[in-house]
C-alpha cells in the first residue's frame, strides 16, 4: 500500500470507486466540486456512469432508481443541495434502498456561506426527511478517515438496506493528507439479487415502493426497519477518545474537524500538566451515547466544541442524563473556535473545580 | 382456430380500480399490448407515479418502481443510466408531471435518455378531487376555479408535447387521445413505436394521451369523451410532432 497526499473530497471519491461504486449522480455545489468532478474523470476509465443532474431533487431520484435497480451508487452535495434531497432520502428509506451520500456541510440556514460549517447536524441525524425513518451518519476527522468510513459506509447501507450519510465539514473536503487506499475485494452489492428491478425473467415480478396503503402493513414495516435500526446501533456505533486512558477533569466533546481543534489544545495543555480528555463521536447517528456517559462520568466538568450553535450538544446533555452541566463553545458562518479559544475556556473550568475543591 | 384477441399476458387480469368511464385501463392496456408485441415484459421495469394511477405497479406484470410525485423521468434515468439493457417506461398524469415534474421530464428529454413516458393528460388533478392542473382548459370548472380556468391569472393549458417538441435533442413525441376507437387504434400503434424507439436504443420517448377524468369533470363517461374532443382538442392537436432523424416506427418493419 502506497500513501499518496490527496485533497478529502477526491480521496472520498477513490475511496468509492475502490469499494465499487460505478455510478455517481450530482449537482455542483461548493465546497465538493472536486467530488463529482473526479467522478466525471474516473468514471469512463472503469466502465462507470457519471450524470450531472438537473437539480439534487432530481439527483435524490436518481440515485432511487439506480438503487432499485441494484448497483452501487452514491452522490455528494453541500447543505442547501441536501435539504432539497429530503424527498429523496425518505423514499429511499421507506423503500429500503441502500445509497451513499456525501454532504460537506457549509454554512446556513438559507445560501449562507460557503465556508465550511457543521450546520446540517441536526438535519442529518434528526431524520433529514418526513417520515419515521433514520439515516446512518458518519463523521470523519481526518482524509484517512474519510476514505475508511466511506468504504464503511457501503458497507453499512448494503448489510441493512438504509441510506448512509457521510458528513463532512467542508475543511475535510479541501484539506490535503496522505492517505493509504486498502484493497479491497468487490463483489456486486450484497444481496440485492433478492430485491432488485432486473426484469422478470425466470421469476415473479418485483416492486421498489415506499407505499403501504394499509395501515398495519405500514406499522409491521417501519417497526421492521427500527429493528435494523437498533442492530446498526448494537454492530455499528462507533467513537474515539483522546487522552482520555488516565484520569482527566475535563472533558472535551467534538465531532469532524472540531476533534483536531480540541486535540492540539488538550496537548497545549498537558505541557502544563493539565489533563484534559476528548469524547468523538464517529457516528453521529446511532450516537454512541452508552460510551460518552461513561467518558463524561470521569470528568468534572465538560465542553462541548462545535461549529455551529450547538446542535451536537442536545446529544451530549441526553447522555450525559442530567449528570453534568454541559458547557458550549460554538462559531459559525465559517468560524472556528480555535486552539486557544479551547485553551482558555478549559482554564475557567480548572479554576472553578479548584475554586469547589477549596 | 386461430386466436386473434386476449388479454395482454403484461397486463394483470383483476378489476383496475378507475371510476367507471376513467380511460386510464384503456392507456394500461395499449402499455401492456406494446410490451407484449415487442416480447420485453422480462426486461420492462415500469415506475408508476403519484396520482390516480399511483397504483399501476400493480396492474403490469412486470418489474415496477413506485415514484415520488414528478420524478418518475428522475428514477427511470437512475435505473436506465445503470442497467441499458432493461426497459424503462414511466406512466404520469398531468399534475405529476406537467406541474411539479416539469423539470424531471424537460430534462431527461433534453439529456436523451433512452426511456418512454407515456403521460395521462386528463385536465385536472384527479386523485385529489379534480383540482386545476396546468393542462386545465380556460373557463374549464374545478375545485379551485370554481369561476372557471382563467388565463389572465393562471395561464394557458401547458402544451407538453410540443414543448418537448422543440428541443435539439433528437427524440420521438406524439400526443394521441382515448376519445374514440379509431383514436385509440392509431394510439396503440404510437405507443408501440415509442417503445420500439428505446427497443432500439434510438431516443428518448414520449406519447400524451389525452384522457377522461368524468368523476372530476362531472359527465357521464359518454359525454366525457365528447368533452376530450370538443373542449381538448383545439388545445392539443393530435399527431407524432417529432420523430427522430424523420424516422417513424413506420419504417421498421419489426414487430
Ligand atoms: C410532493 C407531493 N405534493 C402533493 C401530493 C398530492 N397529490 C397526490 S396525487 C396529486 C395530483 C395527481 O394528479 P395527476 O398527476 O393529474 O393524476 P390523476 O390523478 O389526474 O391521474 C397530488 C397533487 C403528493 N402526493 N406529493
Ligand atoms: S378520479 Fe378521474 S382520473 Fe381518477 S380514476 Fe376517477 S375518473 Fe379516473
Amino acid at each position: 500500500m502506497t500513501r499518496v497526499l490527496m485533497k478529502g473530497n477526491e480521496a472520498i471519491a477513490e475511496a468509492a470507486i475502490r469499494a465499487g461504486c460505478l455510478h455517481f449522480f450530482g449537482y455542483p455545489i461548493t465546497p465538493q466540486n472536486e467530488i463529482p468532478e473526479y467522478f466525471s474523470r474516473r468514471l469512463p476509465q472503469v466502465g462507470g456512469e457519471y450524470v450531472q443532474t438537473e437539480s439534487e431533487v432530481a439527483t435524490s431520484n436518481m440515485i432511487f432508481g439506480a438503487a432499485g435497480v441494484g448497483v452501487r451508487v452514491m452522490t455528494s452535495s453541500s447543505s442547501p443541495g441536501i435539504s432539497l434531497m429530503s424527498e429523496g432520502i425518505s423514499y429511499l428509506a421507506g423503500a429500503d434502498l441502500p445509497v451513499v451520500i456525501v454532504n460537506m456541510m457549509r454554512a446556513g440556514p438559507g445560501l449562507a456561506g460557503i465556508l465550511p460549517s457543521q450546520s446540517d447536524y441536526a438535519h442529518a441525524t434528526r431524520g433529514t426527511a418526513h417520515g419515521d425513518f433514520e439515516l446512518t451518519v458518519l463523521a470523519p476527522s481526518s482524509v484517512q478517515e474519510a476514505v475508511d468510513l466511506t468504504i464503511l459506509s457501503f458497507q453499512i447501507a448494503e448489510r441493512y438496506r438504509v441510506p448512509v450519510m457521510l458528513l463532512g465539514d467542508g475543511m475535510i473536503g479541501q484539506m490535503m493528507e496522505p492517505v493509504e487506499f486498502p484493497e479491497l475485494e468487490v463483489g456486486p452489492p450484497l444481496a440485492a439479487d433478492d430485491w432488485a428491478l432486473t426484469g422478470c425473467r425466470g421469476r415473479e415480478p418485483r416492486l421498489v415502493s415506499s407505499l403501504y396503503l394499509d395501515p398495519v402493513e405500514l406499522n409491521d414495516k417501519n417497526y421492521e426497519r427500527y429493528r435494523r435500526y437498533a442492530l446498526i446501533r448494537d454492530k455499528e456505533t462507533r467513537f474515539d477518545t483522546y487522552n482520555c486512558d488516565g484520569p482527566y477533569d475535563v472533558l472535551l466533546t467534538a465531532f469532524g474537524v472540531m476533534a483536531r481543534v480540541c486535540m492540539s489544545a488538550i496537548d497545549e495543555l498537558a505541557k502544563e500538566g493539565i489533563r484534559v480528555g476528548l469524547f468523538r463521536p464517529i457516528t453521529l447517528n446511532p450516537f454512541p451515547e452508552d460510551a460518552c456517559r461513561s467518558a463524561i462520568a470521569r470528568a468534572k466538568r465538560v465542553l462541548d466544541v462545535e461549529m455551529n450553535m450547538g446542535q451536537m450538544l442536545v446529544d451530549i446533555r441526553l447522555a450525559a442524563r442530567g449528570s453534568h452541566d454541559i458547557d458550549f463553545i460554538g462559531k459559525c458562518g465559517g468560524l472556528t473556535p480555535s486552539v486557544e479559544d479551547v485553551v482558555e475556556r478549559v482554564r475557567v473550568h480548572l479554576a472553578a473545580i479548584r475554586a469547589e475543591e477549596r | 382456430m386461430q386466436k386473434i384477441f386476449s388479454h395482454p399476458c403484461s397486463m394483470i387480469e383483476d378489476p383496475l380500480h378507475y371510476c367507471p368511464g376513467c380511460t386510464h385501463g384503456i392507456i394500461h392496456r395499449l402499455v401492456a399490448e406494446s410490451i407484449d408485441e415487442l416480447g420485453i415484459r422480462e426486461r420492462a421495469v415500469g415506475v408508476s407515479s403519484v396520482g390516480c394511477s399511483v397504483c399501476t405497479y400493480k396492474y403490469f406484470r412486470c418489474d415496477m418502481f413506485q415514484a415520488s410525485h414528478g420524478r418518475a423521468p428522475a428514477v427511470a434515468t437512475g435505473a436506465k443510466r445503470c442497467r441499458p439493457e432493461l426497459i424503462l417506461f414511466c406512466y404520469q398524469g398531468d399534475g405529476d408531471l406537467a406541474a411539479i415534474g416539469t423539470s424531471e421530464i424537460i430534462h431527461a428529454a433534453n439529456r436523451g435518455e433512452k426511456i418512454t413516458c407515456i403521460f395521462a393528460n386528463n385536465a385536472v388533478y384527479g386523485m385529489t378531487g379534480g383540482q386545476m392542473a396546468p393542462t386545465t382548459i380556460p373557463g374549464q370548472r374545478t375545485s379551485t376555479t370554481p369561476a372557471g380556468r382563467r388565463v389572465s391569472q393562471d395561464g394557458f393549458p401547458l402544451p407538453m408535447a410540443e414543448m418537448l417538441a422543440s428541443l435539439r435533442t433528437p427524440g420521438y413525441v406524439a400526443r394521441v387521445s382515448m376519445h374514440a376507437p379509431s383514436e385509440i387504434i392509431r394510439a396503440k400503434e404510437i405507443v408501440r413505436r415509442a417503445f420500439l424507439h428505446q427497443v432500439e436504443d434510438r431516443c428518448f420517448s414520449f406519447v400524451e394521451c389525452l384522457s377522461t377524468c368524468p368523476t372530476n369533470w362531472g359527465l357521464s363517461p359518454a359525454e366525457s369523451l365528447k368533452w376530450i374532443e370538443r373542449e381538448m382538442l383545439p388545445y392539443y392537436p393530435l399527431g407524432e410532432l417529432k420523430v427522430p432523424d424523420g424516422k417513424t416506427g413506420d419504417e421498421d418493419e419489426h414487430n
